[in-house]
């Protein structure tokens, strides 16, 4: 279980979980009874892991979100779905790898999966784009979206970008065109969209594969307007010191409860403790559980009516004086 | 007594200098040629020498879009709260309701072009940038909803730094409440124009902006998903001459048209009497 801590406040946890490791391999090795004297340790693991995690920074959150360690698309459609086929290209320009879909069945009904994929070494992120998806990436994803309406097939997100490119090429090919074409197209999608931010919710980028009947958030996902770092940038001029940066995340409200009680999402997936990147598969398992359970309700609804009702939880969005 | 006795002449009065105070000069930010502010003003604000287009204010696109006399404000008692207790907020909203005006970052009206009835919105940079909050996404839902109701086309100007910071993920949400209005007017088949000035950028560009049936920008708009500063910082090199201006877009094919301030009514006039299947207007067809 032992695994080098990216995060500055997971250090104790990794520390005391090293410790426990090293008893067990001693006691292994020199076979000695020592479980009375690793089952306290395991308990205090388990409520420093509580400890940590119940009391989360909203800086922190995004730290966490944005771990490589996390599951990423690729590895829940490995653990929710089954015959998972990808299908690449915008059929246009090229293929953008930052965004990944296809055919796949949840609980043994195929849907059609969306999300952006980032990668965990320089290698897969090159590859990947860190997750920023260029337009043909919104243009497949697009494509996708109406060959799963084609056939009655729902459709399910996953979001999961720092946010959308930005750069000459995007610029040139349309950036803004493919965000506010998927918006458009989207709102008026004749089959149930469930959409899932599973790490950063990162502005438009992430939004192009967001206006869902449903919006679900992993419990330690965050989904903003800007980074936290442009905004502390923007306001205070330093987007670089933890306080600013901590204040622009506080500010922002950009955690699972917050975006709750904004009336932006519509359910929260809890997370296993010290959050889903210390149990991929259990984390899996949850989601997958939420998915079906969202996806039942969704199919009992006439696509007409899904539209509607899509298109008026959109509209009720903001607040304001009248 | 002198041979010659000078004549005096009565003098005569200085011709009166037509006095101009300092004040009523203006300078064209982007050549430095100097005129007289009613000059520019007479032009609607672009440069007589170099035809830039300045920044003008909402009401000014609504002047030069609608027939004199024929609109009014409507929707325009919509006002930003601060749903996120956002530092500094609060006093931002305030000082921009000094500076720029009650209705926020858009100006909506109704009102007639060439006669035919049309929803406007026309946003404000002088309001916090045009940033778009809540009220803007309110604002122009509520004017899709009555064009909608009335099927009257819709036009929206464009102007704006993208999506306003301070209320968080709720100005991201504006996007997705437009785009929800914009493909209900599509299903309706009712025309909605998008006019693009400068700048239109982040999530207005990736919205309503870049959804028009027509998309019409002004010369020299700076138009694009990231500013310029953030991609020159991404790349870590200097941005090609012209690039994300609104002839650059026009280049990729991402505009419909660049069109000069003064033909801009009768751009859009002839857009929507082609859209909305009525003749030519007399006068305007041999143009």
């Amino acid at each position: 279980m032992a695994s080098t801590p990216t995060l500055e406040f997971e250090r104790p946890i990794a520390e005391l979980e090293k410790q426990i490791d090293e008893l067990k391999r001693l006691a292994d090795d020199q076979k000695l009874p020592v479980a009375s004297d690793i089952a306290p340790l395991e308990q205090r693991l388990q409520s420093l892991r509580q400890q940590v995690y119940r009391n989360l920074t909203p800086l922190q959150r995004v730290q966490v979100a944005r771990s490589s360690k996390r599951p990423f698309t690729l590895d829940y459609i490995r653990l929710c779905f089954t015959d998972f086929i990808e299908l690449h290209g915008d059929r246009a320009f090229r293929e953008d790898a930052a965004i990944v879909g296809g055919w796949a069945r949840l609980d043994g009904e195929t849907i059609m999966v969306i999300g952006h994929q980032r990668g965990r070494d320089t290698k897969e992120n090159l590859k990947r784009n860190f997750g920023m998806p260029h337009p043909e990436g919104y243009r497949k994803a697009l494509r996708l979206m109406k060959l799963a309406e084609k056939f009655h097939v729902p459709v399910l997100t996953m979001i999961d970008t720092p946010g959308a490119w930005a750069g000459l090429g995007a610029e040139e090919r349309g950036q803004s065109e493919a965000i506010a074409r998927n918006l458009f197209e989207m709102s008026r999608l004749e089959t149930p969209i469930l959409a899932t931010v599973i790490g950063e919710g990162g502005s438009g980028g992430a939004l192009a594969l967001g206006i869902a009947d449903r919006v679900l958030m992993m419990e330690n996902a965050i989904y903003s307007v800007i980074t936290v770092e442009g905004c502390a940038a923007i306001l205070w001029k330093d987007g670089k010191s933890p306080e600013m940066r901590e204040r622009a995340a506080t500010a922002l409200r950009i955690t699972a409860p917050d975006l709750l009680e904004n009336k932006v999402i519509d359910d929260i997936v809890p997370e296993p403790l010290g959050g889903a990147h210390a149990n991929h598969v259990s984390a899996a398992q949850t989601l997958r559980d939420v998915l079906i359970k969202h996806l039942d309700e969704l199919r009992r609804i006439k696509p007409d009516k899904l539209v509607r009702r899509r298109r008026e939880k959109f509209l009720k969005m903001g607040q304001f004086l009248a | 007594m002198a041979w010659f006795r000078k004549e005096k002449k009565p003098r005569a009065p200085r011709p009166q200098r037509l006095e101009i105070p300092a004040d009523a000069w203006e300078k064209c930010e982007a050549c430095g040629h100097t005129d007289i502010r009613e000059k520019f003003i007479r032009n609607l604000n672009v440069c007589p020498e170099c035809d830039y287009h300045r920044r003008i204010r909402a009401i000014d696109y609504v002047n030069v879009l609608l027939d004199d006399g024929s609109w009014e404000e409507v929707l325009g008692d919509i006002r930003s709260v601060d749903p996120l207790s956002f530092p500094d907020y609060q006093a931002r909203l305030k000082k921009a309701r000094t500076v720029a005006g009650e209705y926020d970052a858009i100006l909506t009206a109704a009102g007639t072009l060439a006669e035919a009835p049309v929803n406007v919105g026309a946003m404000d940079f002088a309001f916090m940038g045009g940033s778009m909050g809540s009220v803007v996404g309110e604002k122009i839902a509520r004017l899709g909803q009555r064009s909608l109701e009335r099927k009257h086309p819709l036009i929206i100007v464009s102007a704006s730094g993208g999506a306003r910071m301070q209320e968080g993920v709720l100005s991201l949400m504006q996007m997705g409440k437009v785009a929800a209005v914009l493909s209900q007017l599509a299903e309706r088949r009712i025309p909605y124009i998008s006019i693009l000035t400068n700048p239109t950028t982040g999530g207005v560009s990736a919205s309503y902006a870049m959804l028009g049936d027509a998309i019409i920008a002004e010369p020299g708009a700076v138009i694009g998903f990231a500013g310029p500063r953030v991609i020159k910082q991404t790349l870590g090199q200097d941005l090609p001459e012209g690039f994300q201006t609104a002839e650059f877009l026009l280049d990729h094919g991402m505009l419909d048209l660049v069109v000069h301030r003064r033909d801009l009514k009768q751009t859009v006039g002839r857009l929507l009497r082609h859209m909305s299947g009525k003749p030519a207007a007399t006068g305007w067809a041999a143009s």
